[in-house]
Protein backbone atom coordinates (compact mmCIF):
# COMPACT_ATOMS: atom_id res chain seq x y z
CA UNK A 1 0.00 0.00 0.00
CA UNK A 2 1.28 3.60 -1.02
CA UNK A 3 2.23 5.87 1.94
CA UNK A 4 0.07 8.62 0.63
CA UNK A 5 -2.94 5.93 0.89
CA UNK A 6 -1.98 4.94 4.21
CA UNK A 7 -1.63 7.93 5.28
CA UNK A 8 -5.19 8.89 4.17
CA UNK A 9 -6.39 5.97 6.01
CA UNK A 10 -4.77 6.42 8.68
CA UNK A 11 -6.73 10.20 8.94
CA UNK A 12 -10.32 8.47 8.66
CA UNK A 13 -9.48 6.58 11.76
CA UNK A 14 -8.97 9.69 13.60
CA UNK A 15 -11.90 10.88 12.13
CA UNK A 16 -14.36 8.21 13.19
CA UNK A 17 -12.35 7.98 16.69
CA UNK A 18 -13.82 12.04 16.60
CA UNK A 19 -16.92 10.79 16.18
CA UNK A 20 -16.66 7.75 18.30
CA UNK A 21 -16.16 10.73 21.40
CA UNK A 22 -18.58 12.89 19.79
CA UNK A 23 -21.25 10.10 19.81
CA UNK A 24 -21.11 10.08 23.84
CA UNK A 25 -22.72 13.45 23.82
CA UNK A 26 -25.93 11.57 24.87
CA UNK A 27 -26.69 8.05 25.74
CA UNK A 28 -29.09 7.68 22.28
CA UNK A 29 -25.87 8.12 20.13
CA UNK A 30 -23.57 6.81 22.28
CA UNK A 31 -23.54 3.43 21.19
CA UNK A 32 -23.13 4.54 17.44
CA UNK A 33 -19.93 6.24 18.67
CA UNK A 34 -18.76 2.71 20.21
CA UNK A 35 -19.34 0.86 16.82
CA UNK A 36 -17.74 3.72 14.67
CA UNK A 37 -14.69 3.68 17.00
CA UNK A 38 -14.58 -0.14 16.66
CA UNK A 39 -14.39 0.68 12.83
CA UNK A 40 -11.58 3.13 13.04
CA UNK A 41 -9.86 0.82 14.93
CA UNK A 42 -10.27 -2.15 12.70
CA UNK A 43 -9.33 0.02 9.50
CA UNK A 44 -6.27 1.22 11.74
CA UNK A 45 -5.01 -2.41 12.31
CA UNK A 46 -5.73 -3.56 8.31
CA UNK A 47 -3.89 -0.72 6.77
CA UNK A 48 -1.04 -1.07 9.14
CA UNK A 49 -0.58 -4.17 8.28
CA UNK A 50 -1.16 -4.12 4.75
CA UNK A 51 1.63 -1.31 4.69
CA UNK A 52 4.66 -3.15 6.30
CA UNK A 53 6.58 -6.24 4.10
CA UNK A 54 5.58 -9.24 5.49
CA UNK A 55 6.01 -12.08 4.71
CA UNK A 56 2.21 -13.58 4.79
CA UNK A 57 3.53 -16.88 6.94
CA UNK A 58 4.42 -14.39 9.41
CA UNK A 59 1.27 -13.42 10.12
CA UNK A 60 0.21 -16.62 12.34
CA UNK A 61 2.65 -14.46 14.80
CA UNK A 62 0.08 -11.89 14.48
CA UNK A 63 -3.01 -13.49 14.79
CA UNK A 64 -2.23 -15.53 17.79
CA UNK A 65 -0.46 -12.46 20.03
CA UNK A 66 -3.94 -10.43 18.68
CA UNK A 67 -6.17 -13.49 19.57
CA UNK A 68 -4.50 -13.92 23.19
CA UNK A 69 -5.02 -10.38 23.76
CA UNK A 70 -8.65 -10.61 22.82
CA UNK A 71 -9.91 -13.51 24.75
CA UNK A 72 -8.10 -11.87 27.51
CA UNK A 73 -9.34 -8.62 27.23
CA UNK A 74 -13.14 -10.10 26.39
CA UNK A 75 -13.19 -11.86 29.23
CA UNK A 76 -12.28 -9.30 31.56
CA UNK A 77 -14.98 -7.04 29.59
CA UNK A 78 -17.59 -9.31 30.59
CA UNK A 79 -16.69 -10.68 33.61
CA UNK A 80 -16.03 -7.24 35.51
CA UNK A 81 -18.42 -6.07 37.85
CA UNK A 82 -19.24 -2.48 37.43
CA UNK A 83 -18.29 -1.55 41.06
CA UNK A 84 -14.89 -2.15 39.71
CA UNK A 85 -14.50 0.11 36.70
CA UNK A 86 -12.22 2.25 38.46
CA UNK A 87 -9.70 -0.32 38.67
CA UNK A 88 -10.25 -1.96 35.19
CA UNK A 89 -9.59 1.17 33.91
CA UNK A 90 -6.59 2.40 36.08
CA UNK A 91 -5.49 -1.32 34.76
CA UNK A 92 -6.16 -0.63 31.41
CA UNK A 93 -3.94 2.76 31.62
CA UNK A 94 -1.01 0.64 32.40
CA UNK A 95 -1.00 -1.59 29.80
CA UNK A 96 -1.45 1.82 27.26
CA UNK A 97 1.74 2.82 28.93
CA UNK A 98 3.94 -0.55 28.84
CA UNK A 99 3.09 -1.43 25.06
CA UNK A 100 4.03 2.76 24.33
CA UNK A 101 7.24 1.81 26.22
CA UNK A 102 7.80 -1.66 24.31
CA UNK A 103 7.15 0.20 20.81
CA UNK A 104 9.87 2.77 21.82
CA UNK A 105 12.28 0.00 22.81
CA UNK A 106 11.44 -1.96 19.28
CA UNK A 107 12.52 1.20 17.41
CA UNK A 108 15.38 2.03 19.24
CA UNK A 109 17.06 -0.85 18.66
CA UNK A 110 15.63 -1.34 15.19
CA UNK A 111 14.85 2.20 13.70
CA UNK A 112 15.44 0.98 10.22
CA UNK A 113 11.90 -0.73 10.48
CA UNK A 114 10.20 2.34 11.49
CA UNK A 115 12.44 4.39 8.66
CA UNK A 116 13.86 6.19 11.68
CA UNK A 117 17.72 5.61 10.66
CA UNK A 118 19.96 3.40 12.30
CA UNK A 119 20.89 1.93 15.35
CA UNK A 120 22.63 5.05 17.67
CA UNK A 121 21.97 7.25 14.49
CA UNK A 122 18.23 8.21 14.68
CA UNK A 123 17.08 11.32 13.19
CA UNK A 124 17.33 14.04 16.08
CA UNK A 125 13.69 15.08 15.93
CA UNK A 126 12.53 10.72 16.19
CA UNK A 127 15.30 10.61 18.92
CA UNK A 128 13.36 13.53 20.92
CA UNK A 129 9.82 12.42 20.52
CA UNK A 130 11.20 8.68 21.17
CA UNK A 131 12.48 9.89 24.54
CA UNK A 132 9.99 11.83 25.25
CA UNK A 133 7.19 9.04 24.30
CA UNK A 134 8.73 5.84 26.36
CA UNK A 135 9.24 8.80 29.44
CA UNK A 136 5.56 9.50 29.24
CA UNK A 137 4.62 5.71 28.79
CA UNK A 138 6.86 4.25 31.54
CA UNK A 139 5.15 7.25 34.14
CA UNK A 140 1.81 5.98 33.15
CA UNK A 141 2.95 2.64 33.49
CA UNK A 142 3.87 2.65 36.91
CA UNK A 143 1.25 5.77 38.13
CA UNK A 144 -1.19 3.36 36.42
CA UNK A 145 -0.07 0.28 38.23
CA UNK A 146 -0.13 1.91 42.11
CA UNK A 147 -3.40 3.43 41.25
CA UNK A 148 -4.83 -0.41 40.57
CA UNK A 149 -3.44 -1.83 43.58
CA UNK A 150 -5.22 1.36 45.44
CA UNK A 151 -8.49 0.77 43.85
CA UNK A 152 -8.16 -2.63 44.11
CA UNK A 153 -7.56 -2.95 47.96
CA UNK A 154 -3.79 -4.42 46.96
CA UNK A 155 -2.67 -1.33 48.46
CA UNK A 156 -3.75 1.04 51.37
CA UNK A 157 -5.81 3.60 50.21
CA UNK A 158 -4.99 5.88 52.16
CA UNK A 159 -1.67 8.54 50.81
CA UNK A 160 1.85 7.48 51.61
CA UNK A 161 4.15 10.88 52.34
CA UNK A 162 7.88 11.08 53.42
CA UNK A 163 9.95 13.78 54.17
CA UNK A 164 11.84 15.88 51.25
CA UNK A 165 9.17 13.71 48.88
CA UNK A 166 8.39 16.90 47.01
CA UNK A 167 12.33 17.44 46.58
CA UNK A 168 12.99 13.86 45.25
CA UNK A 169 10.71 13.87 42.44
CA UNK A 170 11.65 17.47 41.41
CA UNK A 171 15.02 15.93 41.47
CA UNK A 172 13.77 13.05 39.14
CA UNK A 173 12.04 15.66 37.11
CA UNK A 174 15.19 17.21 36.31
CA UNK A 175 17.11 14.12 35.99
CA UNK A 176 14.35 13.18 33.05
CA UNK A 177 14.69 15.92 31.38
CA UNK A 178 18.79 15.87 31.50
CA UNK A 179 18.19 12.31 30.20
CA UNK A 180 16.52 13.04 27.33
CA UNK A 181 19.25 16.05 26.73
CA UNK A 182 21.99 13.13 26.75
CA UNK A 183 20.05 10.76 25.13
CA UNK A 184 19.57 13.12 21.66
CA UNK A 185 23.51 14.29 21.68
CA UNK A 186 25.11 10.52 22.40
CA UNK A 187 21.57 8.41 21.69
CA UNK A 188 23.64 5.56 24.25
CA UNK A 189 21.58 2.48 25.22
CA UNK A 190 22.92 3.22 28.93
CA UNK A 191 21.02 6.66 28.57
CA UNK A 192 17.98 5.22 26.92
CA UNK A 193 17.53 2.58 30.19
CA UNK A 194 18.11 5.25 32.53
CA UNK A 195 15.54 7.14 31.38
CA UNK A 196 13.17 4.15 31.01
CA UNK A 197 14.18 3.28 34.85
CA UNK A 198 13.72 7.22 36.32
CA UNK A 199 10.72 7.58 34.58
CA UNK A 200 8.91 4.51 36.13
CA UNK A 201 10.19 4.88 39.20
CA UNK A 202 8.58 8.75 39.34
CA UNK A 203 5.28 7.38 38.27
CA UNK A 204 5.31 5.47 41.20
CA UNK A 205 6.12 8.47 43.52
CA UNK A 206 3.72 10.47 41.94
CA UNK A 207 1.06 8.39 42.56
CA UNK A 208 1.44 7.19 46.30
CA UNK A 209 1.12 10.36 47.99
CA UNK A 210 -2.13 10.58 46.54
CA UNK A 211 -5.56 9.49 48.70
CA UNK A 212 -8.21 7.53 47.93
CA UNK A 213 -11.01 10.08 47.52
CA UNK A 214 -8.93 12.11 45.13
CA UNK A 215 -8.33 9.06 42.96
CA UNK A 216 -10.84 10.58 40.40
CA UNK A 217 -8.03 13.20 39.57
CA UNK A 218 -6.15 10.46 39.50
CA UNK A 219 -7.56 7.81 37.02
CA UNK A 220 -8.39 11.61 34.71
CA UNK A 221 -4.91 12.41 35.17
CA UNK A 222 -3.59 9.29 33.81
CA UNK A 223 -6.21 8.90 31.10
CA UNK A 224 -4.51 11.82 30.01
CA UNK A 225 -0.76 10.85 30.33
CA UNK A 226 -1.36 7.70 28.11
CA UNK A 227 -3.13 10.00 25.18
CA UNK A 228 0.35 11.94 25.46
CA UNK A 229 2.31 9.03 25.49
CA UNK A 230 0.46 7.65 22.25
CA UNK A 231 1.04 10.64 20.64
CA UNK A 232 4.83 10.87 22.08
CA UNK A 233 5.31 7.22 19.69
CA UNK A 234 3.06 9.00 17.30
CA UNK A 235 5.08 11.62 16.39
CA UNK A 236 8.35 8.93 16.40
CA UNK A 237 6.21 6.96 13.71
CA UNK A 238 4.92 9.90 12.35
CA UNK A 239 1.78 8.14 11.91
CA UNK A 240 -1.45 10.37 11.48
CA UNK A 241 -4.05 7.87 13.33
CA UNK A 242 -1.76 8.07 16.42
CA UNK A 243 -1.10 11.73 16.62
CA UNK A 244 -4.65 12.00 16.09
CA UNK A 245 -5.56 9.68 18.88
CA UNK A 246 -3.00 10.99 20.82
CA UNK A 247 -4.08 14.68 21.13
CA UNK A 248 -7.74 13.45 21.46
CA UNK A 249 -6.82 11.35 24.61
CA UNK A 250 -4.93 13.49 26.67
CA UNK A 251 -7.27 16.46 25.91
CA UNK A 252 -10.03 14.61 27.46
CA UNK A 253 -8.40 13.05 30.31
CA UNK A 254 -6.97 16.70 31.14
CA UNK A 255 -10.91 17.57 31.07
CA UNK A 256 -12.37 15.55 33.26
CA UNK A 257 -8.89 16.11 35.47
CA UNK A 258 -9.78 19.91 35.51
CA UNK A 259 -13.73 19.11 36.17
CA UNK A 260 -13.12 16.99 38.87
CA UNK A 261 -10.32 19.31 40.69
CA UNK A 262 -13.48 21.93 40.16
CA UNK A 263 -15.83 19.77 42.02
CA UNK A 264 -13.41 19.20 45.31
CA UNK A 265 -12.59 23.10 45.06
CA UNK A 266 -9.01 22.13 44.54
CA UNK A 267 -5.72 23.04 42.23
CA UNK A 268 -4.98 20.49 40.15
CA UNK A 269 -0.73 20.97 41.76
CA UNK A 270 -2.47 20.94 45.49
CA UNK A 271 -4.10 17.39 44.10
CA UNK A 272 -0.90 16.43 42.60
CA UNK A 273 1.41 17.31 45.91
CA UNK A 274 -1.28 14.73 47.57
CA UNK A 275 -1.47 14.08 51.40
CA UNK A 276 -4.96 15.50 51.52
CA UNK A 277 -6.99 13.91 54.47
CA UNK A 278 -3.88 12.40 56.35
CA UNK A 279 -5.10 13.34 59.50
CA UNK A 280 -8.00 11.65 59.19
CA UNK A 281 -7.45 9.26 61.88
CA UNK A 282 -10.74 7.40 62.93
CA UNK A 283 -12.66 6.59 66.67
CA UNK A 284 -11.15 8.45 69.43
CA UNK A 285 -10.68 11.64 67.99
CA UNK A 286 -14.32 12.05 67.35
CA UNK A 287 -15.48 11.68 71.23
CA UNK A 288 -16.10 15.37 71.11
CA UNK A 289 -18.17 15.59 68.29
CA UNK A 290 -20.11 12.13 69.42
CA UNK A 291 -21.10 14.18 72.61
CA UNK A 292 -23.30 16.67 70.55
CA UNK A 293 -26.88 14.88 70.38
CA UNK A 294 -27.38 12.56 67.06
CA UNK A 295 -31.47 11.42 66.02
CA UNK A 296 -31.14 7.98 64.83
CA UNK A 297 -33.70 5.65 63.45
CA UNK A 298 -34.86 2.72 62.28
CA UNK A 299 -35.93 1.16 58.80
CA UNK A 300 -39.48 1.46 60.07
CA UNK A 301 -38.89 5.36 60.52
CA UNK A 302 -37.01 6.17 57.34
CA UNK A 303 -40.25 3.77 55.36
CA UNK A 304 -42.74 5.92 57.24
CA UNK A 305 -41.50 9.30 56.14
CA UNK A 306 -40.43 7.78 52.10
CA UNK A 307 -43.88 6.77 52.25
CA UNK A 308 -45.50 9.63 53.10
CA UNK A 309 -43.42 12.50 51.18
CA UNK A 310 -44.56 13.74 48.00
CA UNK A 311 -40.99 14.19 46.26
CA UNK A 312 -37.61 11.56 47.34
CA UNK A 313 -34.25 13.12 46.05
CA UNK A 314 -31.89 10.03 46.83
CA UNK A 315 -27.99 11.18 47.11
CA UNK A 316 -25.62 8.00 46.37
CA UNK A 317 -21.96 8.21 47.22
CA UNK A 318 -19.02 5.91 47.17
CA UNK A 319 -20.54 4.14 50.40
CA UNK A 320 -23.33 3.02 47.46
CA UNK A 321 -20.86 1.25 45.18
CA UNK A 322 -18.88 -0.01 48.17
CA UNK A 323 -22.20 -1.93 49.69
CA UNK A 324 -22.91 -2.83 46.02
CA UNK A 325 -26.44 -0.97 47.37
CA UNK A 326 -27.59 0.31 43.96
CA UNK A 327 -29.92 -2.50 42.99
CA UNK A 328 -31.70 -2.64 46.45
CA UNK A 329 -31.79 1.53 46.15
CA UNK A 330 -33.74 0.49 42.77
CA UNK A 331 -36.19 -1.62 44.28
CA UNK A 332 -36.93 0.76 47.06
CA UNK A 333 -37.71 3.66 44.46
CA UNK A 334 -39.94 1.19 42.71
CA UNK A 335 -41.90 0.59 45.77
CA UNK A 336 -41.85 4.52 46.19
CA UNK A 337 -42.99 5.18 42.94
CA UNK A 338 -46.21 3.04 43.36
CA UNK A 339 -46.93 5.01 46.10
CA UNK A 340 -47.04 8.16 43.89
CA UNK A 341 -43.63 9.47 45.46
CA UNK A 342 -41.52 11.69 43.06
CA UNK A 343 -38.20 10.23 43.09
CA UNK A 344 -34.94 11.72 41.43
CA UNK A 345 -30.89 11.12 41.59
CA UNK A 346 -28.44 13.82 42.17
CA UNK A 347 -25.62 13.09 41.39
CA UNK A 348 -22.22 14.97 42.51
CA UNK A 349 -18.65 15.61 40.52
CA UNK A 350 -16.75 13.65 42.32
CA UNK A 351 -19.40 11.11 44.32
CA UNK A 352 -17.50 7.73 43.93
CA UNK A 353 -13.58 7.01 42.53
CA UNK A 354 -14.14 8.11 38.98
CA UNK A 355 -16.13 10.25 37.05
CA UNK A 356 -19.28 9.24 36.01
CA UNK A 357 -18.81 6.48 38.42
CA UNK A 358 -22.42 6.80 40.08
CA UNK A 359 -24.15 7.19 37.12
CA UNK A 360 -22.90 3.98 35.71
CA UNK A 361 -23.63 2.16 39.15
CA UNK A 362 -27.37 3.55 38.67
CA UNK A 363 -27.34 2.54 35.08
CA UNK A 364 -26.64 -0.83 35.82
CA UNK A 365 -29.38 -1.16 38.69
CA UNK A 366 -31.84 -0.01 35.55
CA UNK A 367 -32.46 3.49 36.94
CA UNK A 368 -33.59 5.44 33.77
CA UNK A 369 -31.00 7.95 33.14
CA UNK A 370 -33.58 10.96 32.77
CA UNK A 371 -34.02 10.60 36.41
CA UNK A 372 -30.30 11.05 37.55
CA UNK A 373 -29.47 14.70 37.52
CA UNK A 374 -26.07 16.77 37.74
CA UNK A 375 -25.16 18.87 40.75
CA UNK A 376 -26.29 22.39 38.84
CA UNK A 377 -29.42 20.87 37.69
CA UNK A 378 -31.13 19.42 40.79
CA UNK A 379 -29.68 21.95 43.43
CA UNK A 380 -32.32 24.32 43.41
CA UNK A 381 -34.96 21.76 44.04
CA UNK A 382 -33.58 20.37 47.72
CA UNK A 383 -35.69 23.45 48.79
CA UNK A 384 -39.21 21.83 47.19
CA UNK A 385 -38.49 18.50 48.48
CA UNK A 386 -39.51 16.36 51.45
CA UNK A 387 -36.95 13.89 51.88
CA UNK A 388 -33.37 13.71 51.10
CA UNK A 389 -32.03 10.28 50.96
CA UNK A 390 -27.94 9.89 51.50
CA UNK A 391 -26.59 6.72 50.96
CA UNK A 392 -23.04 6.65 51.40
CA UNK A 393 -21.75 9.81 50.27
CA UNK A 394 -20.76 12.79 53.18
CA UNK A 395 -18.58 15.58 52.24
CA UNK A 396 -20.33 16.51 49.27
CA UNK A 397 -23.20 17.36 51.04
CA UNK A 398 -21.45 19.39 54.23
CA UNK A 399 -22.81 23.10 54.24
CA UNK A 400 -19.62 23.98 56.42
CA UNK A 401 -18.50 24.40 52.60
CA UNK A 402 -20.49 26.94 51.82
CA UNK A 403 -20.39 28.55 55.66
CA UNK A 404 -17.25 27.96 57.12
CA UNK A 405 -14.25 29.28 55.54
CA UNK A 406 -11.94 27.31 57.96
CA UNK A 407 -12.96 24.09 56.67
CA UNK A 408 -10.82 22.61 54.54
CA UNK A 409 -13.43 21.54 51.85
CA UNK A 410 -14.68 25.40 52.02
CA UNK A 411 -15.45 26.50 48.56
CA UNK A 412 -16.21 23.28 47.55
CA UNK A 413 -19.63 22.89 45.54
CA UNK A 414 -22.14 20.74 47.16
CA UNK A 415 -25.55 19.23 47.03
CA UNK A 416 -27.94 21.60 49.02
CA UNK A 417 -29.10 18.89 51.22
CA UNK A 418 -29.81 20.59 54.42
CA UNK A 419 -32.69 22.29 52.65
CA UNK A 420 -35.18 19.20 52.41
CA UNK A 421 -37.85 18.75 54.85
CA UNK A 422 -36.14 16.14 56.35
CA UNK A 423 -33.00 14.33 55.77
CA UNK A 424 -32.10 10.66 55.80
CA UNK A 425 -28.15 9.66 56.12
CA UNK A 426 -27.34 6.28 55.75
CA UNK A 427 -23.86 5.67 57.19
CA UNK A 428 -22.49 2.97 59.11
CA UNK A 429 -21.17 4.96 61.84
CA UNK A 430 -20.43 8.59 62.72
CA UNK A 431 -16.58 8.57 61.63
CA UNK A 432 -16.25 11.91 59.72
CA UNK A 433 -15.89 11.84 55.72
CA UNK A 434 -12.37 11.52 53.99
CA UNK A 435 -11.86 15.20 53.87
CA UNK A 436 -11.89 14.15 57.78
CA UNK A 437 -14.46 16.63 58.50
CA UNK A 438 -17.24 16.69 60.95
CA UNK A 439 -20.24 17.04 58.97
CA UNK A 440 -23.16 19.54 60.85
CA UNK A 441 -25.87 17.83 58.84
CA UNK A 442 -25.56 14.57 61.27
CA UNK A 443 -27.16 17.46 63.99
CA UNK A 444 -29.71 19.48 62.60
CA UNK A 445 -33.38 18.56 64.22
CA UNK A 446 -34.76 17.95 60.91
CA UNK A 447 -31.79 15.04 60.64
CA UNK A 448 -32.06 11.20 60.91
CA UNK A 449 -29.27 9.01 61.27
CA UNK A 450 -29.86 5.67 60.08
CA UNK A 451 -26.48 3.21 61.26
CA UNK A 452 -26.19 0.27 59.01
CA UNK A 453 -24.69 -0.73 55.98
CA UNK A 454 -26.15 0.68 52.69
CA UNK A 455 -27.55 -2.11 51.18
CA UNK A 456 -28.96 -4.09 54.72
CA UNK A 457 -30.75 -0.31 55.70
CA UNK A 458 -31.72 -0.09 52.44
CA UNK A 459 -33.20 -3.98 52.37
CA UNK A 460 -34.88 -3.48 55.35
CA UNK A 461 -36.74 -0.26 54.16
CA UNK A 462 -37.69 -1.80 50.99
CA UNK A 463 -39.76 -4.40 53.56
CA UNK A 464 -41.00 -2.19 55.28
CA UNK A 465 -42.80 -0.03 52.26
CA UNK A 466 -45.05 -3.05 51.66
CA UNK B 1 12.43 27.42 1.66
CA UNK B 2 10.72 23.84 2.50
CA UNK B 3 8.72 23.28 5.57
CA UNK B 4 9.58 20.27 7.69
CA UNK B 5 6.97 17.24 7.39
CA UNK B 6 7.01 17.41 11.38
CA UNK B 7 5.69 20.97 11.00
CA UNK B 8 2.37 19.60 9.29
CA UNK B 9 2.42 16.81 11.98
CA UNK B 10 2.34 19.24 14.43
CA UNK B 11 -0.18 21.51 13.25
CA UNK B 12 -2.14 18.10 13.37
CA UNK B 13 -1.58 17.36 16.47
CA UNK B 14 -2.56 21.22 18.02
CA UNK B 15 -5.62 20.58 15.93
CA UNK B 16 -7.08 17.75 17.55
CA UNK B 17 -5.80 18.77 21.13
CA UNK B 18 -8.72 21.85 19.91
CA UNK B 19 -10.81 19.50 18.37
CA UNK B 20 -10.31 16.72 21.34
CA UNK B 21 -11.60 20.07 23.95
CA UNK B 22 -14.84 20.64 22.16
CA UNK B 23 -15.83 17.21 21.54
CA UNK B 24 -15.31 16.18 25.10
CA UNK B 25 -16.96 19.30 26.98
CA UNK B 26 -20.17 18.29 24.90
CA UNK B 27 -20.17 14.94 26.81
CA UNK B 28 -22.40 14.29 29.08
CA UNK B 29 -21.22 13.52 32.39
CA UNK B 30 -23.29 10.79 33.19
CA UNK B 31 -21.37 9.22 30.09
CA UNK B 32 -17.62 10.04 32.10
CA UNK B 33 -16.71 6.12 32.82
CA UNK B 34 -17.54 5.30 29.43
CA UNK B 35 -15.61 8.01 27.88
CA UNK B 36 -12.64 6.50 29.71
CA UNK B 37 -12.90 3.35 28.85
CA UNK B 38 -13.28 4.13 25.58
CA UNK B 39 -10.43 6.94 24.94
CA UNK B 40 -8.67 4.02 26.53
CA UNK B 41 -9.44 1.35 23.80
CA UNK B 42 -8.83 4.41 21.64
CA UNK B 43 -5.54 5.16 22.66
CA UNK B 44 -4.65 1.13 22.05
CA UNK B 45 -4.37 2.29 18.04
CA UNK B 46 -0.77 2.28 19.61
CA UNK B 47 -0.96 -0.97 18.15
CA UNK B 48 -0.37 0.57 14.75
CA UNK B 49 3.54 0.56 16.29
CA UNK B 50 3.66 -2.78 18.05
CA UNK B 51 2.49 -3.85 13.91
CA UNK B 52 5.77 -2.51 12.91
CA UNK B 53 7.73 -3.20 15.67
CA UNK B 54 6.43 -7.12 15.25
CA UNK B 55 7.20 -7.75 11.64
CA UNK B 56 10.44 -5.47 11.14
CA UNK B 57 12.51 -7.51 8.98
CA UNK B 58 10.70 -10.70 10.46
CA UNK B 59 11.75 -13.61 8.44
CA UNK B 60 10.31 -16.80 10.86
CA UNK B 61 13.93 -18.26 11.56
CA UNK B 62 15.53 -15.04 13.19
CA UNK B 63 13.25 -12.99 15.51
CA UNK B 64 14.82 -9.86 16.96
CA UNK B 65 14.73 -8.48 20.01
CA UNK B 66 12.48 -5.87 18.64
CA UNK B 67 10.24 -7.96 17.29
CA UNK B 68 10.09 -10.24 20.07
CA UNK B 69 8.74 -6.77 22.38
CA UNK B 70 6.37 -6.11 18.74
CA UNK B 71 4.26 -9.39 19.72
CA UNK B 72 4.06 -8.63 23.52
CA UNK B 73 2.75 -4.94 22.47
CA UNK B 74 0.73 -5.89 20.54
CA UNK B 75 -0.47 -8.75 22.76
CA UNK B 76 -1.22 -5.86 25.02
CA UNK B 77 -2.78 -3.31 22.91
CA UNK B 78 -5.11 -6.45 22.04
CA UNK B 79 -6.62 -7.09 25.52
CA UNK B 80 -6.96 -3.04 25.51
CA UNK B 81 -8.88 -2.90 22.31
CA UNK B 82 -11.06 -5.79 23.00
CA UNK B 83 -11.75 -4.90 26.68
CA UNK B 84 -12.26 -1.18 26.32
CA UNK B 85 -14.22 -1.48 23.28
CA UNK B 86 -16.27 -4.36 24.70
CA UNK B 87 -16.61 -2.86 28.09
CA UNK B 88 -17.70 0.14 26.63
CA UNK B 89 -20.32 -1.35 25.02
CA UNK B 90 -21.82 -3.27 27.85
CA UNK B 91 -21.88 -0.03 29.75
CA UNK B 92 -23.93 2.21 27.17
CA UNK B 93 -26.12 -1.19 27.04
CA UNK B 94 -27.49 0.14 30.41
CA UNK B 95 -28.38 3.48 29.78
CA UNK B 96 -32.30 3.64 29.53
CA UNK B 97 -34.64 5.95 29.45
CA UNK B 98 -38.08 6.00 31.58
CA UNK B 99 -40.74 3.99 30.52
CA UNK B 100 -38.83 1.16 28.32
CA UNK B 101 -39.42 -2.51 29.13
CA UNK B 102 -36.79 -3.04 31.43
CA UNK B 103 -34.70 -6.25 30.94
CA UNK B 104 -33.95 -8.48 33.56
Amino acid sequence: MSANLSSVLFLITGILFILALRGLSSPETSRMGNFFGITGMILAIVVSILSVDIFFSNLIYFIVALSIGGIIGGIIAFKIPMTAMPQLVAGFHSLVGLAAVLVAVSAYYSPDSFGLGTFQNIKTASIIEMGLGVSIGAITFTGSIIAFMKLQGLMSGSPVTFSGQHYLNALLGILIISLIGYLVVNQSTQIFWMLIIASLLIGFLIIIPIGGADMPVVISMLNSYSGWAAAGIGFTLENTALIITGALVGSSGAILSYIMCKGMNRSFINVILGGFGTDNSSGETNEKTEQKPVKSGNAEDAAFLMKNASSVIIVPGYGMAVAQAQHALREMVDKLKKNDVKVSYAIHPVAGRMPGHMNVLLAEANVPYDEVFELDDINNDFANTDVAYVIGANDVTNPAAKTDPKSPIFGMPVLDVEKCKSVLFVKRSMSPGYAGVDNELFYKDNTLMLFADAKKMTENIVKNLD
Amino acid sequence: MEIDPFIFRLSIFILSIFIGYFVVWSVTPSLHTPLMSVTNAISSVIIVGAIIASFSSLDGSNISFSNILGFIAVTLAAINIFGGFLVTQRMLQMYKKKEKKKNK
